[in-house]
């Protein structure tokens, strides 16, 4: 048979179907605002002017079943603990999570707190962690490009297996 | 008004009720007994030349070596532009105090927080209940003698080894 | 079709109606913080709605207790992050009476530099999220990008851009050098022209005045009983500010106005009075910021403080105008090196304890408007 490729107008690209639906997912990360505490403020910052987020096609969502990034920004509480979970579950897969500042990461300066849980992943997975307190937008910024990177490695299409495969080399 | 003043405005009126005035440090203190400070604060707060109108801080200081919780009134008046301190001194075992909430409405909240951080009952009181930690959290955190739970909801307490040393 | 209208209205006067409860839960657009109110609603108009606190308390004040007194500084940030300048002043403040400690001139006027800018930064969040929550999005935008200036030059100050650590017992942590002064200037030359681009955005822009004016009024009298501080005091109308009534620091020496309600467009109170009172308060820190600019002499930035730092027994009450008001610091040491008792008096509190009342009668919009309007903070009122 002949070969397609030298023959196809430039205007035509071929990939993967993978690779297709992983740079669609990883180019439109929509946000739940999820700030917390002082983490919130530059959460803000980042999806502000000078350090704009939206030019990767991260836009902030309210609701938790239109998001698929949740940004945890700030500390948790106890109190709070259980909210986040029922957050978590209200949203649709694939979902992702980042931890942003120290407080979210392990409890940050709260240590010696009766009321902090240490760490969001006590309580949910979490994909990235962001360290800062609070981390500057820059620093968030490249916490998105690594969950960008985790999503183009996932595989969905394998013979054989209806389900997401497991990311290669996570 | 000096606070000399005031305190001695209140011996006058309410002898044997107040005492152990104290005018030689930063805000001059007084120590009210317990059964009389709302009337104490009503008087402060009506009185033409006193007119407090704002209750500023209720706060409570936990002394556990005297065996006694103290509650802190700070009192502001706008008009006159002098403030006093109030003191009570509860016992530890069982503090109870009749609640300020008809004379100033900020006490409603400002007790909830002291009710929820150091076990202090007010009488009277609207809607007594926790304000800052979960309605089912056990103990009173600011106290000297409080000692953490071991887990809540299912989450353990428990810190990275590193952290355990520090904790005093 | 009057006939009709007249069915209607026939059937109207026997519906059977029910209250609704909502949940304006703890994870919500509104940026300031998380807060829940349940709502009790009949239809659009509320019935009560109780805030529900606490999803943010982090035991700030019990963790005083555990920590030194210099240790505690960076603390004081987190106790409200958007105005951590006068936190962590008014802790120095009281740390620095009860020790005895004289702070140098020099440090007396980089403190005001450094809680003016954040007093503007602070009050352009507010102002900001306040048009977010109404529904105008640009506005914020306009915010973030003026509070992204400040937040270079307070870098350049401290090091930090949210969290700052600057204030410390005695002093400043960093000289503020003459190429920052310069910098803050030019700021400040941009910045007086900007808020006269809030006022064509928002301030007299119909929908906006329309969504404000009489929602809400507090009375005088319900500001003395709930102890209402700061910007929402000064709406109702009481001309009183901490900074000119129990000055401190070098506020004597500086001239500024201090703004107040009118009720120009409404009642007197309202949300849109607290709404002005905070834009015409960054024009004045205009005037204090340059008028420190000019008159800050040399000298050293911090006075000597020992490292363990053992202030005699005693208590102390500092009261400072922070952003939001009136901020109390009690504070009381046993002549270790720990403290015995912090305990922050935050103008967030008592405002949450007035938002109930005010909430009867107002529409499930007019809250949003009631909450931003009162730039009520989540870790004020959590610690």
């Amino acid at each position: 048979m002949k070969s397609l490729i030298n023959s196809l107008p430039e205007t035509v690209f071929t990939t993967k179907v993978d690779d297709l639906l992983n740079w669609g997912r990883a180019s439109s990360q929509w946000y739940m605002l999820f700030g917390l505490a002082c983490c919130a403020i530059e959460l803000m910052q980042t999806g502000g002017p000078r350090a704009d987020v939206d030019r990767f096609g991260c836009v902030p969502r309210a609701t938790p079943r239109q998001s698929d990034l949740m940004i945890v920004a700030g500390t948790l509480t106890y109190k709070m603990a259980k909210r986040t979970k029922l957050l978590y579950d209200q949203m649709p897969d694939p979902k992702y999570v980042i931890s942003m500042g120290s407080c979210s990461n392990c409890g940050g300066l709260f240590q010696l707190a009766y009321s902090v849980c240490k760490g969001v992943d006590k309580i949910i997975p979490v994909d990235v962690y962001v360290p800062g307190c609070p981390p500057r937008p820059e620093a968030l910024t490249e916490g998105l490009l690594r969950i960008q990177d985790k999503m183009m490695r996932e595989r969905w299409l394998v013979r054989g297996s209806a389900e997401r495969q497991p990311t290669a080399g996570a | 008004m000096e606070a000399k003043e005031i305190w001695e405005r209140l011996e006058e009126k309410f002898s044997g009720r107040v005492h152990g005035f104290k005018g030689d440090v930063f805000d001059p203190y007084l120590h009210v007994e317990p059964q009389a400070a709302v009337e104490v604060c009503r008087y402060l707060r009506d009185d033409p030349g006193l007119k407090f109108e704002v209750l500023s801080d209720l706060t409570a200081l936990d002394w556990p070596k005297e065996e006694k919780i103290q509650l802190v009134y700070h009192l502001y008046s706008y008009t006159h532009r002098h403030q006093i301190v109030l003191k009570a001194d509860l016992p530890r075992e069982a503090p109870v105090i009749f609640t300020m909430e008809e004379i100033w409405k900020a006490a409603n909240w400002m007790e909830r927080e002291v009710f929820d951080l150091f076990g202090v009952v007010f009488d009277g009181h609207s809607d007594l209940r926790r304000i800052l930690l979960p309605e089912d959290w056990v103990g009173h955190p600011l106290r000297k003698d409080y000692v953490e739970q071991e887990e809540y909801d299912g989450i353990s307490t428990q810190r990275a080894p590193l952290v355990e040393k520090l904790l005093r | 079709m009057s006939a009709m209208n007249e069915a209607t209205a026939g059937e109207g006067a026997a519906f059977q109606t029910e209250d609704m409860i909502i949940n304006v839960g703890p994870q919500h657009p509104s940026t300031h913080g998380v807060l829940r109110f349940v709502v009790r609603t009949d239809g659009e108009v509320i019935r009560s709605a109780l805030p529900d606190v606490g999803y943010l308390h982090r035991s700030i004040e019990k963790i005083g207790e555990k920590v030194t007194w210099h240790g505690f500084v960076p603390y004081t940030d987190r106790a409200d992050y958007l105005a951590a300048m006068f936190a962590n002043q008014g802790f120095c403040m009281a740390a620095e009476k009860l020790g005895g400690i004289e702070v140098p001139r020099r440090a007396e006027f980089c403190r005001v530099i450094a809680c003016e800018l954040n007093r503007i930064a602070s009050h352009l969040i507010s102002v900001g999220t306040f048009g977010q929550d109404i529904g105008a999005i640009t506005p914020f935008l306009h915010a973030l990008r003026e509070r992204e200036t400040i937040n270079n030059l307070m870098e350049e100050i401290c090091g930090a851009r949210l969290t700052y650590n600057y204030i410390r017992i005695g002093g400043v942590g960093y000289d503020i050098t003459q190429e920052t002064c310069g910098r803050i200037g030019a700021f400040l030359d941009h910045f007086e022209l900007i808020v006269d681009e809030y006022n064509r955005l928002l301030s007299y822009n119909k929908i906006f005045v329309e969504r404000l004016v009489q929602v809400a009024p507090i009375s005088l009298e319900d500001a003395f009983q709930y102890n209402i501080v700061g910007p929402n005091l000064r709406a109702c109308g009481l001309r009183w500010d901490i900074r000119r009534d129990i000055p401190y620091s070098l506020y004597p020496e500086l001239d500024f106005d201090v703004p107040v309600g009118t009720g120009e467009k409404g009642i007197l109170g309202d949300c849109y009075d607290r709404y002005m009172v905070r834009i015409l308060e960054m024009q004045e820190s205009c005037k204090i910021l340059r008028q420190s600019l000019r008159m800050m002499p040399k000298g050293p930035a911090i006075a000597k403080v020992p490292r363990k730092f053992k202030p005699p027994a005693g208590e102390a009450y500092i009261r400072i105008e922070s952003a939001r008001g009136d901020m109390g610091f009690y504070v009381v040491s046993d002549g270790s090196e720990y403290a015995y008792r912090v305990r922050f008096r935050t103008g967030s509190f008592t405002a949450m304890g007035l938002v109930e009342k005010l909430s009867r009668g107002i529409m499930v919009a007019d809250l949003i408007a009631l909450i931003a309007s009162l730039d009520v903070d989540a870790p004020e009122i959590d610690r």
